[in-house]
């Protein structure tokens, strides 16, 4: 546990000691605070039977968010200690693989969870001062939260996956961009593209992020979509794993 | 534990690497005892590095097999780690990290407790001479600020085994002086096993050489040893101010010489180069008591031994030859 926690020590220390983690999180707090007026705003001119939290979800920024912040937070992880060769040093050390690759993975789903928890915060906040449950569940602020983490702890292994596989940051940020958003096309291939009624109309739907982000954000937590999506982040780590032991086999 | 040979701190049977149809390196076999300082030493792409690798459990050998500490590099990898500091080719280090914040963060990962961790820290930071710069982030740092900083990381597990590639690489020759300094004293309690294509660094800092050419051994024996290898103990370098044929005819009769090169120096004197056979001692002393009774003038008497670069030279030379003629 030592070799963990010294491991995810150093992971969070590069975020928060350098200035690329303070502009990923000021570049996705300007996006949410724009988001967050505009539907506030949008609340002020129309009546609408949607929480704050669904209305957030349902809409754009949230997955422009999160696709492009997952990339940037995980491209770096693998693929710059191989460009700069630290990898050696740091596998030559009485580490094992699945601790270096946990340990990258915890890291970025911490920032990842750093990052969100200030929109959190400001549809408490929100509550507070509206004090009525239909514009803001409080119930569904802690599910939606939960399902950030769960999507994110998706991306956060595909991003790891991404920058596994090469030397290049900026390959690794469009691997896991190009895999992410692959992901994410199932929820609209499903609503818009296949109108007809079928089974792979219901495949697409069981497999759609986006309904499962709309399911959370009105405080419904269902587990199909929790196994699957623990399903794909534990095969992008399986993978991920098995390419830092291929290494050994070069 | 499995230790076959408690004396032995490495032990390599028939390692080879091929990389698809290159073959870095070929067929290995050496041994290195504890206590010992050897230095790896081969042109660029001798498979030095490779070597290095393997050893250090970084990467996986073809075929063959290696121990470290009587530990099997793959098997027991873990147990391997636990008792080596590497320090790679061109010492890879996170620049965005302070020295003593680096070095305690390495001494975390190489299993020492937090209180541990900051006394090795310091100590070795004291060892290295970095206590100047311990706050400063690695990425500020000189080239010869950095290398010691590798070489402080490699030391701070206090290991029993230290490997170092190129150590002295990039180093202007103060840094050098004091990076094989301080090789020489990690000689006193480590076994130390450095990789260099700078003969005379080998020479310097290493009790035994292995010498590699194109992933193969050619030699693996002490320097002094490695200098026999020629076939000439010595040479001698005599200015002597003498009649050339009496001088000729006492170079003739002298005991032990194998050949003879007479020159012209400036005011009459003449320059002998001498060489002798392996097995003669140090003729200087004859000499002097030679010219001495002739009434000679003599103003210069050095012994030219042979360098390690002549020996690596003779070696890959004959490497060489022995190929073509295989493929004639």
């Amino acid at each position: 546990m030592q070799v963990f926690n010294t491991l995810l020590r150093r992971e969070l220390g590069i975020y928060f000691g350098s200035l690329n983690g303070y502009v990923i999180v000021s570049t996705a707090l300007l996006l949410v605070g724009v988001c967050f007026s505009d539907l506030v705003m949008r609340l002020n001119m129309e009546p609408t039977d949607m929480t704050l939290t669904e209305m957030f979800f349902s809409s754009w920024y949230f997955w422009l968010i999160m696709l492009l912040s997952a990339p940037l937070i995980t491209m770096r992880s693998f693929a710059s200690e191989k460009s700069s060769n630290t990898y050696e040093t740091l596998m030559t050390t009485p580490v094992t693989d699945i601790q270096v690759l946990m340990s990258k993975f915890c890291g970025a789903l911490s920032f990842h969870a750093i990052i969100w928890l200030p929109v959190m915060l400001s549809m408490l906040i929100l509550r507070f001062y509206v004090n009525d449950a239909k514009v803001v569940n409080i119930p569904s602020v802690f599910t939606t939260y939960f399902a950030i983490l769960l999507v994110g702890a998706l991306y956060m292994a595909i991003g790891c996956f991404s920058s596994s596989i090469t030397r290049s940051q900026i390959v690794a940020g469009m691997i896991s961009f190009t895999l992410g958003m692959g992901i994410f096309m199932l929820s609209y291939k499903a609503l818009y593209i296949m109108p007809d009624t079928g089974p792979m109309l219901q495949l697409l739907t069981k497999l759609s992020l986006a309904d499962y982000m709309n399911d959370s954000s009105r405080a419904i937590l269902d587990t199909r979509p929790l196994i699957f999506i623990g399903s794909l982040t534990f095969f992008f780590l399986f993978a991920t794993y098995h390419i830092l032991q291929w290494r050994r086999w070069r | 534990m499995g230790q076959d040979n408690k004396d032995l701190m490495i032990e390599v049977k028939g390692l080879t690497k091929r990389y698809g149809n290159f073959i870095a390196i070929s067929n290995l076999n050496f041994s290195v005892k504890r206590g010992e300082i050897v230095g790896l030493l081969g042109p660029n792409g001798a498979g030095k590095s490779t070597t290095l690798r393997i050893l250090s459990t970084f990467m996986a050998a073809t075929s063959g097999t290696a121990r470290v500490a009587g530990f099997d590099i793959f098997d027991q990898s873990e147990e391997v780690r636990k008792r080596i500091g590497y320090m790679p080719e061109n010492n890879p280090l996170y620049t965005d990290m302070r020295v003593r914040d680096y070095l305690k963060f390495r001494a975390r990962l190489k299993g020492l407790g937090i209180k541990e961790s900051r006394e090795r820290a310091d100590t070795v930071m004291n060892e290295c001479d970095l206590t100047d710069v311990y706050r400063k982030m690695i990425g500020q740092l000189s080239l010869g600020y950095r290398q010691r900083v590798g070489l402080a990381d490699a030391l701070v597990s206090d290991p029993e085994l230290i490997i170092l590639d190129e150590p002295t690489l990039g180093l202007d020759p103060n840094q050098i002086r004091a990076v094989r300094q301080l090789i020489k004293n990690l000689g006193t309690k480590h076994t130390v096993l450095i990789s260099s294509h700078i003969l005379h660094e080998v020479e310097m800092t290493c009790k035994r050489v292995v010498i590699l050419n194109q992933g193969k051994i050619l030699a693996s024996d002490d320097t002094s040893h490695l200098q026999s290898i020629m076939g000439q103990a010595a040479r001698i370098v005599a200015e002597i101010k003498a009649p050339l044929e009496e001088l000729k005819s006492a170079w003739k009769d002298f005991k032990g010489v194998a050949a003879v090169d007479i020159s012209a120096a400036s005011g009459d004197f003449y320059r002998c180069v001498l060489s002798f056979g392996a097995e003669a001692s140090d003729p200087r002393e004859q000499i002097y008591e030679m010219a001495k009774e002739n009434h000679w003038g003599l103003r210069e008497l050095t012994m030219q031994r042979p360098s390690l670069e002549d020996v690596f030279v003779y070696l890959t030379r004959s490497q060489e030859e022995e190929e073509e003629e295989e493929e004639e």
